[in-house]
């Protein structure tokens, strides 16, 4: 293929994609700004984000459990992971594996086991749809495990935490004062793909009756489809907005590593 | 291996004698404990249950009672819709998805092209489905904008194609998340291909075409197929579009799933979610286990 028709070919090709990719989300933004019986455009629909009280709630309840849910990864995984490194390395496999799992054990099945878990949890720390916050956590490892590994691979950790030892650091010291500070993109990183995945997620939300800002998008369309098109329209652009604050994290990462 | 073995026992040295601790094999494994325990409560005892459960009848006794019912008529029909939809989904979603990788791989790496798929292929293919099944709702449902578009211009019905709540409709929809999902995966393989194999193989007077088939697409297959069968694993682990496109129904397997949790006070229904779900997790055991051996192979070239 001669150089000028492929190029014609690739941008004929890349335009496709790019119509079929922009039209649904053209209409989620037709559809929140029109009113459904008069078809003129109104804001209505986004305003309504902000005032509406199931909306502001649902809003919330979703934004405080993609925050606890980072906080739980964090205090969880990080140390976890770091102590791997350094003291148990023949637990290496054995954590990847678990953190993996969840990519094999469907969400959907996890709430279908959880029944007697969550009894204990609804027990022990009240009924709340913040309680979603640990299987969440589970929810995550395998993203969240992904982004740390790739930081703390780069690092001569070991050789760090030798030095901070023989300097009389203990180990908590170790951990939170000089590896995490040079894993910290990794963690970063980790921690937005959580947010986005909470901010997201339907399945075990829906089925344990909390109404979270998905659960409450789906429940809404039937008597606003405008308002629920806006909070969809919002989150995903909420998810773009993380995920590019992510790439150019990823950016930098790369360039230091690079000198 | 035995990597975990050592954890089993009880601790007698460290607690004593903190000072000593580095020289017992066991004191520093004492660490990982509370992620052990927690991914054991949150993963491993949900799984369990599952597991159990599919064996149990509604007595409490132990039974194949719920098992049998996967070979009944409803559940089979779910299973095999779920599997057409997995397989349709995944394969399009491969095809296309490795094209539009290969059109973002040959623009250079800093462009703006490439830039913007990778950050739009994330959001969709890793932003939950509900977001999704709605826009496809406004384009092609009720009051929608292709709808609308196609109601003045073409004069066909506007009140949306009633295809896009049925079959048709969730390969449509899931498509929309399997493409980027597959520019994500594939994308690295893709990067991994030398240009110095094909200077080699031009060297040599392979054409272009020869230089495809005979080098470059034989090296990319157990990638691609390694990527189909993640998305056929995603495709088939998917409720939420389903779930948001479709509210009452269960032609595939997790909406009967979600159908027995709903219903569960219907005679015979209690557990058979159980079983559901343990088919469910067989399949994607299944295909997971043969993308892991494929992912093997993979990185031996690429």
């Amino acid at each position: 293929m001669s150089t000028v028709a492929w190029r014609v070919t690739r941008w004929i090709l890349l335009i496709a994609f790019a119509t079929y990719f922009l039209i649904p989300l053209a209409a989620l933004l037709n559809f929140s700004t029109k009113d459904p019986f008069t078809r003129e455009r109104s804001l209505a629909a986004w305003r309504a984000l902000a005032q509406d009280p199931t909306m502001t709630e649902a809003i919330t309840t979703s934004l405080l459990l993609a925050l606890l849910t980072v906080v739980g990864m964090v205090v969880l995984l990080v140390p976890t992971m770091i102590w791997v490194k350094l003291r148990v390395p023949r637990a290496t496999r054995l954590i990847e594996f678990l953190c993996l799992l969840p990519l094999t054990i469907p969400a959907l099945v996890i709430l279908v086991g959880m029944k007697n878990v969550y009894a204990w949890v609804n027990y022990l720390v009240g009924d709340s749809p913040l309680t979603l916050t640990f299987v969440y956590v589970v929810l995550v490892l395998p993203y969240s495990y992904r982004a740390i590994d790739a930081s703390l691979g780069s690092l001569d950790a070991t050789t760090l935490a030798e030095a901070a030892r023989s300097l009389g650091a203990s180990w908590f010291t170790v951990i939170t004062r000089v590896i995490l500070p040079n894993i910290w993109p990794g963690v970063l990183g980790g921690a937005f793909i959580a947010v986005a995945l909470v901010l997201g997620e339907f399945t075990i939300a829906s089925l344990s009756h909390y109404n979270t800002l998905p659960v409450v998008i789906v429940f809404i369309n039937k008597a606003n489809a405008p308002e629920s098109m806006a909070a969809a329209l919002a989150s995903l652009l909420f998810a773009a907005l993380l995920l590019v604050l992510l790439s150019f994290l990823d950016r930098r990462r790369h360039h230091s590593g690079g000198k | 291996m035995s990597e975990a073995a050592p954890l089993a026992g009880p601790a007698p040295g460290p607690a004593a004698q903190p000072r000593a601790g580095r020289s017992f094999r066991i004191g520093p494994s004492v660490g990982l404990l509370p992620f052990f325990v927690y991914v054991f409560i949150f993963l491993i005892i949900p799984t369990i249950t599952v597991a159990v459960g599919a064996f149990r009848d509604d007595d409490g006794g132990y039974s194949l009672t719920k098992i049998r019912l996967l070979g009944d008529e409803t559940a089979l029909a779910a299973l095999r819709n779920s599997l057409v939809l997995s397989f349709s989904s995944a394969a399009i979603g491969a095809v296309l998805g490795a094209l539009l990788a290969y059109l973002v791989v040959t623009a250079p790496p800093t462009s703006a092209v490439r830039r913007i798929v990778s950050a739009v292929c994330g959001v969709l293919a890793q932003f939950g489905g509900v977001t999704l099944a709605f826009a496809w709702m406004a384009t092609l449902g009720f009051n929608g904008l292709l709808t609308q578009l196609l109601a003045d211009t073409v004069g066909t019905d506007p009140s949306g194609v009633p295809w896009l709540y049925g079959m048709r409709g969730l390969v449509l929809v899931y498509t929309y998340f399997q493409i980027p999902l597959m520019v994500i995966v594939f994308l690295p393989a893709l990067e991994g291909l030398q240009p110095q194999w094909r200077e080699a193989a031009v060297n040599l007077g392979a054409t272009s075409w020869q230089y495809w088939t005979q080098v470059a697409f034989p090296l990319l297959r157990p990638a691609f197929l390694g990527s189909a069968l993640l998305l056929f694993a995603n495709a088939f682990a998917a409720y939420a579009t389903a779930a948001a496109l479709i509210s009452q129904g269960s032609f595939i397997t997790p909406l009967l799933i979600r159908n027995s949790l709903t219903s569960e006070v219907l005679l015979g229904q209690r557990n058979f979610g159980f079983a559901l779900a343990l088919e469910m997790v067989v399949v994607v055991a299944i295909v997971m286990s043969l993308y892991a051996w494929l992912l093997k192979r993979t990185s031996r070239w690429l």
